[in-house]
């Protein structure tokens, strides 16, 4: 009986810390200076297969995300979110991706941060 | 040269520390009250891309430049703090859990009444702001700044102003009490002067046919009023008004804090108006004497770790009216068939419960649980006609919210379930009926984040009375270019019309009650089944330099049956199913103009086209009119000072021509004409703000003294069988003035 139960204990804490999250939360910087960027920026993720929630703070410049770690992976987000044009902490956007942008979300320009405070 | 200098000596020993690290621990206080250190939380330069994540100890290392001034600790489900450093030093954070998950502050000057650009649904939001452009007093007075809402007068006895939304009265409206049903049945007459404007912190107008969440009575659109809440309602708020036409009015709000969870508030009213006024010399009081006590305890409760919200809310309202003959005497002369007069006393108690669950990890998950009671006695009189109605009411409503794969896709499913208990007593006759209804609903909603978004209900209803009957809703947006919004909507709605309550005016008349059964089940009659559809066109723009907004809404309702309220025959009043078609077709324009910095122009054209099959042949509905013109101005100055501040407002009112019942079969002398003539009103106000905590108001209501003359039919002769008090289009009393104060303590 003692057995079966520390089997169970055993097989359950098992599942728990080797089991993928399927409501894996994360929160990832991303740059960009206005609305428009945001909605780009959780569009961007959002999109991305897995991705159940994205919001994304103006002034803190953080994304904030839940997603199924079985299906997605930070990395995958941030290199969605860069193609649309905007940096991540460890992804740059490409020159293309950037100049996609509209001038008034050109965030690496110091007037068009200055423009936004 | 110097000075340039200087700073470069200045910058020197900073140059030194920027080779430094900035260390420090992040902790959270947990629910309770114990320290612990935050795993994974986020810290970070504002605008760079230098960050970290705090250890199992909580602890992080960044490195420190002079350029670095913000640094942002974040954690999800804990408020993000930004902390100004301008020296690297250890530093030690608590992070408190935040009440909303990515939460966003609005700093543009938000408008007192706007429509959503982004809803699928066409919704009005009426700020408090707005609230205060019309002082008094309570919600069925909220709407006189709205051109959405028609505000009427039902009768020249019980001074009952009624609204119309898309040419419809008030009870094919939803009203609802922070999204619980709370006028209707037994309070639909009185319901909306029940509810002071100062509990009101904000209201809802959805046009059309609204969500399938809250049931499936709604035809011609939804109210919501969102009440004051003690955690965000002032700690201490008084409220005294008066007016010449003898009405005073005190609102008192006490909001206290019980410990970090819990808070409660106690809000209280009293409405008197005891002085007698005939001014049109007609012998009867041109408004009803009234004493009104509301008294309301609200609490909330709200553990934002757990994701937990809660309100309990009690209330309870006697109301008092009296009206009729100047010289009658309620104690003398009751019922009395030499002077005629009329009271109607109301009591009511009310008990209602909310509870919602966001799961904190998941936060697009939760649910919510709604329970209210209320029971609303009414006896009242009018000269010899008898009419008591209790209601007794249970409400249920269970919601539960989530998405399908993400956020784009989410869906509201739920329960709901309620009881009404009726018992009526028209003259000698006595109705009673119990209504029973469990229902299912499922609401999908998605949003592309761009363009589209669409709303699609349904729900499932079982009614002892009305039978199992589907109702399926829905609304959809389309954002075709910048600044616009283009919607449609349509759904289906059904109700039980409660003949008696909702047409009350009838009794102040000699008309006789003719009920034409058909074998229903309410009042022998069918159920009320409408289809509603809209479309709506809204376009922001910049004109002259400034921003206006044009709103374009049509909106058509048909009804499969109704019952239908007969007065073409000045003895008596019908009531049957309807037999043809009956519609009502509204159509709106409505233009807002900031013209200035704290110039705004708010103007609505209406046209309505409202027609029943009447037994006599299709009519257009009696005393609506086809045309309503509306226009709103409002001026502050010094309002980014915060005190001394002036606010002006205007409000205009013009009403096309109103048809009259028929009443070709009375003799001549009671005979009317077709049509009564157009009328406009003017309101005046004036705020001054002398702080945060003061301010005093004056205005005057209907400035151009119009009024209708001789709005009582046979006067001379209440008991004779041409008397009549429900032809009544415009204002009976003439202008009037008032002023109050308004007191806060935060």
């Amino acid at each position: 009986m003692k057995t079966i139960l520390i089997t169970f204990t055993m097989l359950f804490a098992g599942t728990l810390s080797y089991g993928q999250n399927k409501n894996a939360k994360a929160s990832i910087q991303v740059d960009g200076v206005c609305m428009m960027c945001k909605k780009r920026i959780e569009k961007a993720s959002i999109k991305t297969k897995g991705v159940k929630s994205a919001v994304w703070n103006v002034d803190t410049h953080e994304l904030r995300l839940i997603f199924d770690e079985n299906k997605t992976s930070i990395g995958q987000i941030e290199s969605n979110v860069t193609a649309v044009g905007h940096d991540t902490k460890s992804f740059v956007a490409s020159k293309e991706a950037y100049g996609s942008l509209y001038p008034c979300c050109k965030y690496r320009d110091e007037s068009v941060i200055q423009d936004h405070k | 040269m110097k000075s340039t200098f200087l700073y470069f000596i200045l910058l020197f020993p900073l140059f030194i520390f920027s080779q430094k690290n900035i260390t420090g621990i992040v902790i959270e206080q947990n629910s309770n009250n114990e320290r612990v250190p935050l795993f994974g939380a986020n810290v970070f330069w504002l605008n760079t891309t230098v960050g970290a994540m705090t250890a199992a100890d909580g602890s992080f290392k960044l490195p420190y430049d002079t350029s670095y001034e913000k640094l942002v600790i974040s954690y999800i489900g804990f408020r993000t703090d930004t902390l100004l450093i301008d020296t690297p030093k250890s530093i030690f954070h608590v992070l408190k859990a935040s009440d909303d998950l990515g939460e966003v502050t609005l700093s543009a000057r938000r408008k007192p009444s706007a429509t959503s650009y982004l809803s699928s649904q066409n919704i009005t939001t009426i700020s408090s702001k707005e609230l205060l452009k019309a002082a008094c007093c309570n919600l069925s007075e909220s709407f006189e700044t709205n051109p959405s809402i028609d505000v009427n007068f039902t009768d020249a006895i019980s001074g009952t102003k009624q609204i119309r939304m898309l040419g419809l009265t008030s009870p094919y409206i939803l009203i609802t009490t922070e999204n619980i049903p709370s006028i209707r049945g037994a309070s639909q007459a009185y319901g909306l002067s029940f509810i002071p404007g100062t509990w009101v912190e904000s209201i809802q107008v959805t046009k059309g046919a609204g969500s399938v969440v809250n049931g499936f009575e709604s035809i011609a659109g939804q109210i919501n009023a969102e009440l004051v809440k003690p955690t965000t309602d002032h700690q201490v708020f008084v409220n005294a008004y008066g007016s010449l036409n003898g009405r005073t009015e005190l609102n008192t709000h006490f909001n206290t804090q019980i410990s970090d969870k819990l808070s409660t508030g106690l809000y209280l009213h009293a409405d008197n108006r005891s002085q007698k006024f005939d001014r049109n010399n007609d012998s009867y009081l041109d408004m009803p004497l009234v004493k009104q006590i509301n008294i309301m305890n609200r609490w909330q409760y709200a553990n934002l770790q757990k994701g937990l919200i809660s309100f309990l809310n009690v209330r309870y309202l006697n109301d008092e009216k009296q009206a009729g003959q100047l010289s009658f005497n309620p104690k003398t002369d009751r019922l009395s068939n030499s002077v005629w007069g009329s009271e109607i006393n109301t009591r009511r108690f009310e008990v209602s419960g909310k509870f919602g669950y966001v799961n904190p990890n998941i936060p697009y998950r939760s649910l919510g649980v709604q329970v209210a009671y209320s029971d609303h006695d009414q006896a009242s009189y009018f000269g010899t006609n008898q009419y008591d109605i209790s209601h007794k009411s249970i409400y249920s409503n269970v919601v539960y919210n989530s998405i399908i794969s993400d956020s784009r896709h989410k869906i509201k499913t739920g329960l709901n379930a309620t009881y009404d208990q009726y018992n009526e007593l028209v003259n000698s006759q006595v109705y009673s009926r119990t209504e029973r209804s469990a229902g299912a609903f499922f609401e999908y909603s998605f949003d592309n984040l761009d363009a589209l978004n669409l709303t699609a209900g349904v729900r499932m209803d079982y009614h002892n009375l009305l039978g199992t009957f589907l109702t399926p809703r829905l609304h959809a947006r389309y954002t075709p270019w910048e600044k616009s919004a283009f919607r449609v909507s349509f759904g289906r709605g059904t109700r039980a019309a409660n003949i008696f309550t909702e047409n009350q005016k009838l009794f102040a008349s000699s008309r006789q009650i003719n009920v034409q059964s058909s074998g229903g089940t309410i009042y022998g009659l069918d159920p009320e089944i409408a289809w509603n559809y809209g479309v709506s066109f809204l376009q922001g723009f910049i004109l002259f330099g400034r921003k206006a907004d044009l709103t374009l809404d049509f909106y058509a309702t048909n009804f499969e049956n109704q019952v239908v309220v007969d007065y073409e025959n000045p003895y008596e009043v019908s009531f049957y199913n309807l037999d043809g078609a009956s519609y009502a077709n509204s159509f709106q324009v409505e233009f807002s103009w900031n013209l200035m910095a704290y110039l705004d122009l708010k103007t609505a054209y209406k046209f309505y086209d409202v027609k029943t099959q009447y037994f006599s042949g299709k009519l257009k509905k009696p005393l609506t009119s086809q045309h309503r013109y509306f226009a709103n101005i409002s001026y502050e100055i010094n309002p980014e000072k915060g005190e001394s501040i002036w606010k002006f407002d205007a409000t205009f009112n013009w009403l096309g021509k109103q048809r009259f019942p028929s009443t070709s079969m009375s003799p001549e002398d009671y005979q009317l004409p077709t049509y009564s003539p157009s009328i406009s009103t003017l309101n005046l106000q004036v705020t001054k703000v002398f702080s945060d905590s003061f301010e005093i108001y004056l205005g005057a209501e209907n400035v151009t003294n119009v009024t209708q003359k001789s709005p009582i039919l046979s006067s001379e002769n209440p008991f004779g069988s041409n008397f009549d008090t429900t032809f009544v289009y415009g204002p009976i009393f003439g202008s009037t003035f008032y002023t109050g104060l308004r007191y806060k303590l935060n």
